[in-house]
């Protein structure tokens, strides 16, 4: 359980993943790290007419009740079906939810490695797409979808923890972080993920009860602990 | 809304409608003055615009922060961040400094983390306490009185515990406060073992609703007209449902916007009129030197416009309003409006900030409950060490609070990134489990330290540059002194200290070098000062009032008149101040010595 000290991406990536929306001092597209673009590189793609009449529908002031994603998704279909296989060896289905395919994430990888500004993700990942299919090839003589469970993980687990991946992998070890940083986020936002999880709010309450008995015990807060 | 009209002459005009502006036009509107409201953005309706339970997964990349939302899509903030597209500004060569803006109507107040500190007695009094700084005009016996009255408008859950320096609310003032999460009892039990105190945080939440029979009478006593609009006002506020971030505004007004609590009743007044996209360059001033107007250009038709007022009130945020009074030039004021003490621009400050991310094993795997509460945060820790930092056991001045927060949340863009060194990076099956477990164990911890006015920190006018509406830009200057950054360093081993008592591990890189840990510039967004208040024209731009010392009719309600910036969030005084210093305008308005 160690890793040495997190790089400052990873550092970014940590506070998206507990903090939430809003607040001092925020952290902006930490994921990313790169700009998205300005208004203007978004001419030429008509969205629709916003529902909320007051929204200008610009990339500042977009319509907050009906969102919708103003640029188009580029990967190629059979990019998507390698994603889609890949996406599937990071969450797999199981008896509490289903596999990332399932739930859209490759719909969500498309969307995100294909926003403006997000040239050079797109690059890392149809790279990596490109490299995970050679090395299968090279390996075992077929492509990556065609792998055994056993043979995937053979590709995959150099390249899976990047502090010890081998020097000449790294690129593919920041690929593969990147994908699961990607699949991580379009499956664990989604109804069946946040089940999975056991998230139970974002539902109107009539009272805020604090945490029930159970919650207690297990931490060993009792007495003064409550006072 | 009506197009002010060249001949028409308002009793007020106010530029800027956020925690500043909102609460002057709704306090001079209430009195019975005729009052013009100009906000630069565009009109915002939170009522009918809030993203109110909508889920990452609708939202473009999952609801991530952008440049275009820095707060991410569902955040209130349209027209904001940053970045204004059309609206640069300069920062000087070596100085770093962000500057965040909110173009629409109410400002900031729509997204702000609605944490409501009073300053305390020492905060107004900090070079008598420790020789460093300035001293207000005022004391917080002063403001006191206004604080309350703040805090009864606009609904704010907290306690009073009779803490140092963290004034207690008058009996009757405060709302109950929710019911502290699992995480914030399991901090508050290790903080009580190293002497930290952990108690109800202060935020502008309503968690029951307003008694709108009894709290108007006490507000306004003798006012008929602002008894009705208020207690019509809070009628309509409802109670907060324990659901959906305040961050992105709340349509059933159960926490404090200035678009739902202060522009609604002011507008009912029938005494207020509000005109969005008017972008204010320059205060008018006739031949006897007294403020006329404004000049503004209508964003729209990008025409130049001009309202004419008896006075005239900027609270355009801290550096926008400097920025007003530098631009405006004439012959009687070569050097800006208000500004014969040079001190427009001077002394800006922000919030000193500094954080760590901490996975704390105790919370791992607990049984699913419901942890959203009031969205922000339920208990904080007030500074405790006044005493050992007097005594000089500390190696910088000021103190700091600690906000904190985590567990449960809803998963959003970014979920579980970043947990490589807890996972060794796995995947599969492995880490579907991973995330399970570590699901509502992750806290932060943030740091928010008081900052002292130094020469370093200021803004000018960047003559070289203008913004869309050819109006002369803002370039900053900035430069922490070690009192801030040791603070910071401070934060971070206090941080390490708490998370190790909790059983957990810091998840972010510890820093001993304080300008390692401590926040940009500007980027806390409590930019406060720059046209400071005083007891002489000579050392200050403002009296107590918030009245200029040179043009007794021009006045500056937001966070401009700050002379010191406590680590208490400081859009709670801008609003008391901004009321007492129109109760002020009411006043000599009525005995005709300005306007």
């Amino acid at each position: 359980m160690s890793g040495g000290e997190m790089t400052r991406r990873t550092a970014l990536k940590v506070i998206a993943t507990t903090t939430a929306v809003g607040g001092a001092g925020g952290v902006s597209c930490a994921e990313s790290g790169d700009e998205p673009p300005a208004h203007e590189e978004l001419s030429g793609f008509e969205p629709p007419p916003p529902r909320n009449p007051l929204a200008a529908g610009t990339p500042t002031d977009p319509d907050l009740l009906a969102p919708s994603v103003p640029w188009e998704s580029v990967l190629t279909a059979e990019e998507r079906r390698l994603a889609s296989v890949l996406a599937d060896v990071i969450l797999p289905g199981d008896d509490r939810s289903p596999a990332a395919s399932a739930v859209g994430v490759v719909d969500y990888v498309d969307e995100f490695v294909s926003a403006p500004g997000h040239e050079e993700l797109l690059a890392i990942v149809r790279g990596g797409l490109v490299w995970l299919n050679r090395t299968a090839q090279e390996r075992f003589g077929a492509g990556f979808a065609s792998l055994s469970a056993g043979q995937r993980r053979d590709v995959c687990d150099p390249i899976c923890f990047e502090p010890a991946a081998p020097p000449l992998l790294k690129p593919q070890a920041r690929f593969f972080d990147l994908f699961r940083d990607m699949v991580s986020t379009g499956f664990w936002t989604t109804e069946e993920g946040m089940r999975d999880l056991g998230y139970v709010g974002n539902v109107p309450l009539p009272a805020f009860d604090g945490p029930p008995p159970e919650v207690l015990a297990r931490l060993g807060l009792s007495g003064e602990d409550l006072e | 809304m009506r197009r002010a009209g060249r001949q028409e002459r308002y009793d007020a005009v106010v530029v800027g409608s956020g925690a500043g502006g909102g609460m002057a036009a709704f306090v001079l509107a209430v009195s019975g003055l005729r009052v013009l409201l100009l906000e630069a953005g565009r009109h915002y309706d939170p009522l009918r615009e809030t993203p109110m339970f909508q889920l990452p997964r609708d939202a473009p990349l999952r609801g991530a922060g952008t440049r275009h939302k820095p707060f991410g899509f569902y955040d209130a903030t349209v027209d904001g961040g940053w970045e204004v597209p059309g609206e640069p500004y300069s920062v000087a060569e070596g100085s770093e400094f962000l500057w965040w803006r909110s173009r629409m109507l109410g400002g900031r107040t729509n997204h702000w983390g609605r944490i409501s500190l009073r300053m305390g007695e020492y905060d107004f009094k900090p070079r008598s306490r420790d020789g460093l700084g300035f001293d207000w005009p005022i004391g917080y016996a002063d403001l006191a009185p206004y604080y309350d009255r703040t805090e009864a408008l606009i609904g704010v859950y907290g306690s009073n515990e009779g803490l140092e320096n963290t004034p207690d609310s008058s009996p009757g003032v405060l709302q109950p406060p929710p019911k502290p999460r699992a995480y914030e009892l399991l901090a508050r039990k290790a903080c009580r073992r190293m002497g930290i105190p952990v108690v109800p945080a202060h935020l502008a939440i309503l968690t029951q609703t307003q008694d709108a029979d009894r709290l108007p009478a006490q507000l306004f006593p003798g006012n008929a007209l602002a008894q009705r609009v208020t207690a019509d006002s809070m009628r309509g506020r409802a109670a907060c449902y324990w659901a959906t971030p305040c961050g992105r505004g709340c349509s059933i007004r159960a926490n404090f916007q200035s678009t739902t609590v202060l522009l609604p009743p002011a507008l009912a007044t029938g005494n207020l009129e509000v005109r969005s996209n008017a972008m204010v360059r320059e205060v008018a001033v006739d031949a006897r030197g007294q403020a006329s107007g404004v000049h503004f250009v209508d964003r729209e038709t990008l025409l130049d416009e001009f309202a004419g007022a008896r006075v005239v009130v900027l609270a355009a945020s801290a550096c926008e309003s400097a920025r007003i009074l530098l631009n405006s030039k004439s012959g009687t004021f070569p050097d800006g409006l208000a500004n014969s003490s040079g001190l427009v621009g001077k002394y800006v400050m922000d919030t000193v900030g500094a954080g760590v991310q901490a996975h704390i094993p105790a919370l791992e795997g607990l049984p699913p409950h419901n942890e959203d509460g009031a969205s922000a945060m339920h208990m904080y820790m007030p500074w405790w060490q006044y005493g050992e930092q007097l005594g000089g056991a500390l190696d910088f001045a000021r103190g700091y609070h600690i906000e904190f927060g985590g567990g449960r949340r809803m998963p959003g863009f970014g979920a579980f990134s970043g947990v490589e060194p807890l996972t060794r990076g796995s995947y599969g099956q492995q880490f579907k489990d991973d995330c399970r477990r570590f699901y509502g164990s992750f806290l932060h911890f943030d740091g928010r330290g008081e900052m002292i006015p130094n020469e370093d920190c200021w803004c000018e006018i960047d003559s070289a540059k203008v913004d869309r509406y050819g109006i002369p830009v803002l370039k900053f200057h900035w430069k922490w002194s070690e009192h801030e950054t040791r603070q910071a360093a401070h934060m971070h081993r206090t941080f390490a200290a708490i998370v190790d008592e909790m059983g957990g591990r810091t998840l972010t890189p510890l820093q001993s070098d304080g300008a390692k840990a401590i926040a940009t510039g500007g980027q806390i967004i409590h930019e406060v000062g720059g046209a400071r208040m005083g007891d002489a024209p000579g050392a200050s731009v403002l009296n107590q009032y918030c009245q200029s010392w040179d043009v007794p009719n021009l006045f500056v309600t937001d966070g401009a008149c700050f002379v010191s910036n406590a680590d208490k969030n400081p859009t709670l005084s801008i609003m008391a101040i901004a009321w007492r210093a129109s109760e002020y305008i009411v006043d000599q308005l009525a005995r005709r010595s300005i306007g």
